[in-house]
């Protein structure tokens, strides 16, 4: 069959099970959209920023448990990808760029629109790739699609110049890839197993910390499980949010900078920790001297560089979080756990005097009030994509995830202006799911510019705004530790949402009354179409509990 | 914070590309290389490197396994505590004039070094050894002029039974 570089690209993206591909046009990729055109298997969505296109795929991965897909130029569509990319990576999403680059003859000219694509994003890809030879291109894009979703999950770039997209060979189907130097290792040690197993038989305190792993590894149920066979309770990081149903008794919810009362004390006075998928990021364990003092920690990664990484653990496991927990949960067999009544005693102790709380008296609206209506009124079965800031703290506090895949969110990098790119990318791979983009007024103005996608692709998002008029997370820390200097973080001068939703031909609903939150919610939520839904919120509220950056967890500054 | 001197030896694909992977992960994770040498092996597709880098000891194993992750990387073989054999290149051009010359020579010969090169006023020696022989001799040629110096990075193959 003889196919064009271009065509060989769309039948492999295909041939992956993928059938929809966020993009963006320009001189070097013309061969590729001129292919698209001329076919109606893999559907492509037109962004407005590159950055979109690969925040819609990063969610698109995640909302479909598969690999996401964008298409860029070269230049500046590349560099525009970067921040994506580095997105993609802290928080391990299987994601595929194809990325334009100048004709083969041209490559290190400088060129017009040439940049050294895969120097610039080999510090934040899994791997990446120039094609430099036709014969090459169908194994290249076979080999990143399995770097991308195997092993620990990241994004992987092949740069395509514009001469082997125009260049017509014989396809021959790609052999099954074996790469010599990389073979993750799935199969966890059954002796640690076995130890996990004692660990537990020997803990009085125990407690599961899931993150974006358990996830990715689709172990919910196995985590669910464990945690059930042996009464333990089970915190998460913000990756791992629904990795265990946020209305079960044994939730202790969300850990770290901005996690429960309960969560971050039981892991102050835990004596064991059974960690999964998790890489004890500095946003979870506060002052690494004073983390988890009292415990043993059993951490369960199939990347073998978190582990030691941050925190010395007492029981290494690397492998498949779901092949460990399923090994575990074998050897634990009809085994009788102690049901630890003091310690679950304890942390309802806790959680009864120190719950999450703010107090909605008055006539202002509270963000926090704003999300708990909405958990209410989507009984928890939205997905929910957030910006990063305040926006996202409160939807992870108060939106309480039952299922996996369901919170998208910039984790590790904490990219701002990902949330309404990631909504269309969800809403793409789950068109009967009802997304929502929690938002900030700062952030949402950040790719304000895909609603146009939005609207454009009838993938109908629901955005919520928490509008403070400023860029509430670091006024935050100005308020905290900075006297009170809001040194650039107000944002008085916003554009009027309702109408900027209008003019991009969505709609939009203003809300300022506490008890007008409900109906607005309910309209822009049952409304067809994609909605911006503008909430004037209490302009200093905080987010709380919080622990200053580099202290103990267990030190927290409450409301 | 005390740091140990640490040799390993990496396999990887000789790809365009793989020198600036190890040397961007180096530099992004703020590790250090002492040394670095590169060169092919009979195996057309792989090539070695042999790399000394000094951390802390908790750190090496970070490194190892960041470099293991690297999807060009083959294998890193950790030669520190095992059995081999190491060796550093240098030439040494030094300044000789004719009262210093026979001086120059016995140096050489002491350190079973070669003249390969000669002129007028200079001769070039190659030194072959590991890092001590190789400060030693620069120690005792500085007296006498060193006018340039170009030397590789260590190079080391474990011995029979140290792989």
């Amino acid at each position: 069959m003889k196919l064009t570089g271009a065509q060989i690209l769309l039948k492999m993206i295909k041939e992956e099970g993928i059938d929809t591909i966020f993009g963006y046009p320009g001189g070097a990729v013309i061969d590729i959209y001129d292919a698209i055109a001329k076919q109606n298997q893999v559907k492509h969505i037109l962004v407005r920023h590159e950055q979109g296109a690969v925040h819609a795929a990063d969610a698109y991965a995640r909302a479909n448990k598969s690999v996401g897909v964008a298409l860029v130029t070269s230049g500046p569509g590349a560099t525009n990808t970067v921040t994506g990319i580095a997105s993609a990576h802290s928080d391990s999403i299987p994601i595929v760029i194809f990325t334009g680059q100048v004709p083969t003859g041209l490559i290190g000219n400088d060129a017009f629109q040439e940049v050294d694509t895969v120097g610039i994003t080999r510090p934040c890809t899994k791997h990446n790739y120039l094609v430099k030879d036709i014969n090459r291109l169908a194994s290249t894009i076979k080999e990143a699609f399995h770097l991308a979703s195997s092993g620990r999950p990241g994004p992987v770039l092949v740069d395509l110049p514009k001469d082997i997209m125009q260049t017509i060979i014989d396809f021959k189907k790609p052999a099954n890839v074996s790469l010599k130097s990389y073979r993750p290792n799935y199969k966890p040690n059954k002796k640690q197993l076995t130890k996990v197993v004692e660990l537990i038989q020997n803990a009085k305190k125990p407690v599961i910390f899931a993150g974006g792993g358990v996830i990715l590894s689709k172990a919910s149920e196995q985590i669910t499980t464990l945690a059930k066979m042996a009464n333990i309770p089970v915190t998460g990081s913000l990756m791992g949010l629904g990795a265990f149903p946020g209305s079960d008794p044994l939730w202790l919810g969300m850990l770290g900078m901005h996690g429960t009362y309960r969560a971050n004390m039981s892991i102050g006075n835990c004596d064991l920790i059974i960690a999964a998928g998790v890489r004890f990021d500095d946003r979870v364990t506060g002052s690494i001297d004073t983390f988890a003092p009292h415990a043993k920690i059993v951490q369960i990664d199939i990347d073998p560089t978190s582990i030691h990484k941050n925190i010395k653990v007492q029981c290494p496991i690397v492998g498949d979080c779901k092949t460990a927990l399923e090994g575990i949960i074998q050897l634990m067999g009809n085994k009788t756990f102690d049901r630890h009544s003091e310690w679950i005693g304890q942390i309802q102790e806790w959680k009864e005097t120190t719950p999450l709380r703010y107090d909605q008296g008055g006539k202002i609206v509270k963000p926090q009030f704003v999300i708990e209506k909405l958990y209410e009124l989507t009984k928890g079965e939205a997905i929910i994509t957030t910006e990063v800031g305040q926006n996202q703290m409160w939807a992870a506090q108060y939106y309480h995830f039952d299922k996996p895949n369901h919170f998208i969110t910039s984790g590790g990098l904490g990219a701002m202006g990902f949330g309404l790119p990631a909504a269309i990318g969800a809403k793409a791979a789950c068109p009967d799911k009802l997304v929502v983009d929690v938002a900030g007024d700062g952030s949402i103005q950040m790719n304000i510019q895909e609603l146009m996608t939005a609207v454009e692709s009838e993938l109908d998002v629901k955005i919520v705004i928490l509008n403070n008029q400023y860029l509430g997370m670091v006024r935050q820390w100005q308020e905290l530790f900075y006297d009170k200097v809001y040194s650039s973080t107000a944002m008085v001068n916003a554009p009027d949402f309702v109408k900027l939703a209008e003019a991009y031909g969505a709609k939009g609903l203003r809300c300022d009354k506490p008890d007008e939150v409900e109906a607005t919610l309910s309209e822009g939520l049952n409304s067809k179409g994609t909605i911006v839904m503008d909430f004037i919120v209490d302009r200093e509220e905080s987010v709380y509990p919080m622990v200053p950056a580099g202290q103990a967890i267990t030190e927290m500054l409450l409301v | 914070m005390k740091t140990d001197r640490y040799l390993l030896s990496i396999l990887v694909d000789d790809e365009p590309g793989v020198l600036s992977r190890i040397a961007g992960l180096f530099s992004s994770r703020a590790f250090n290389i002492d040394s670095l040498s590169v060169a092919n092996t009979t195996e057309p597709e792989i090539s070695r490197i042999t790399m000394v880098t000094r951390c802390e000891p908790h750190i090496i194993e970070q490194i190892k396994k960041q470099l293991n992750k690297l999807i060009n990387v083959i294998t890193v073989n950790d030669l520190t505590d095992k059995k081999y054999v190491q060796r550093q290149l240098a030439l040494i051009k030094v300044n000789a004039q004719p009262e210093k010359r026979a001086e120059i020579l016995r140096i050489v010969d002491i350190f079973r070094c070669k003249i390969v090169d000669v002129g007028l006023s200079h001769y070039t020696i190659e030194m072959s050894g590991n890092s001590d022989k190789h400060d030693a001799i620069i120690s005792l040629l500085t007296p006498m002029g060193i006018i340039e110096i170009a030397s590789t990075g260590t190079i080391a193959l474990a011995r029979e039974n140290g792989r």
